[in-house]
């Protein structure tokens, strides 16, 4: 029966749960709210200038650590794309969206749905539903992706 | 300086979990989308996951300040807003399109390679401008 789940997902639950003990120390730690695309974005705009070195070195974390499992652990290869102009749109999107939302898939999703946020539901929705309808558009209709 | 420690600390268990994950990799994201294809359940074993222990974590911040002092974040806004569901559908549009979100896009840009500079390049544009789009967006069609 074990042997049977597919080992992508247990890998995902236990990376999962190292996601959410990051939120946990970054909430009971500093008392915020774990969403990557605030923490980066207030250092974009501005907005977030009081706390910058919090947020640096926060993403520095982010940004470090695989360094340290990329030697010992897995296949490193994300699959990205190579076409530019899809990078470029896509990153756009990203940037604007999940400012305008005020969180992505950890603001929302994850610290979001975890107590029960109605924004972060709803948001969680809209993405998830809208990011389906995209993929199927650009991959199965006009196959760029 | 405690308090730039455990942002570190919050930062590295962040990345190395979306490493561990294979929320890195863009074919898993897609493929959590792609419910007409070969669709991969993987990201919501790291969403429940994830999940858990921050529930568990929510639950503590009752009646307890944070460790450094201050305060815990306020209680969850119910306000919805069109900003919101605007802001949510280009974000899941972009996500969809590369198979990355900011988290992942921090994490990965050590091993991706040069297509996760760009994406990364033009998120930030994208969040530089973002204050601009908010406000025209609510000068030529107010939210309320």
């Amino acid at each position: 029966m074990l042997q049977s789940i597919p080992t992508d997902w247990v890998w995902g639950l236990i990376g999962g749960m190292l996601i959410g003990l990051g939120g946990a120390v970054y909430l009971l730690g500093n008392g915020r709210i774990m969403g990557a695309s605030g923490i980066i974005g207030g250092l974009v705009d501005g907005s977030g200038r009081t706390a910058w070195k919090e947020r640096a070195v926060f993403l520095a974390g982010v940004f470090l650590l695989p360094i340290l499992l990329t030697p010992i652990y897995r296949e490193v290869n994300t699959h990205a794309t190579t076409n530019i102009a899809v990078l470029i749109a896509a990153g756009i999107c990203v940037g604007i969206g999940t400012r305008l939302a005020n969180g992505c898939t950890s603001g929302h999703g994850v610290c979001g749905i975890s107590r029960l946020s109605l924004r972060g539901i709803v948001s969680t929705v809209f993405y998830i539903m809208a990011g389906g309808l995209t993929v199927v558009l650009f991959r199965h209709i006009l196959g760029v992706i | 300086m405690q308090r730039l420690i455990l942002a570190f600390l919050a930062g590295g268990l962040f990345g190395a979990g979306l490493f561990i994950s294979g929320m890195t990799d863009t074919t898993k994201v897609q493929g959590w989308l792609d419910v007409f294809g070969n669709w991969d359940p993987t990201l919501a074993f790291v969403m429940g996951g994830a999940i858990i222990p921050m529930a568990v974590a929510w639950l503590f911040t009752k009646g307890r300040q944070p460790l450094v002092g201050g305060e815990f974040p306020a209680p969850a806004d119910p306000k919805l807003g069109r900003n919101l569901v605007v802001g949510s559908v280009l974000f899941g549009a972009g996500w969809g399109l590369a198979g990355l979100c900011p988290g992942p896009a921090v994490a990965s840009l050590s091993y991706g390679g040069w297509p996760h500079w760009v994406f990364f390049a033009a998120m930030l544009a994208g969040m530089a401008i973002a204050p601009a789009v908010r406000t025209s967006l609510d000068t030529a069609v107010p939210a309320e």
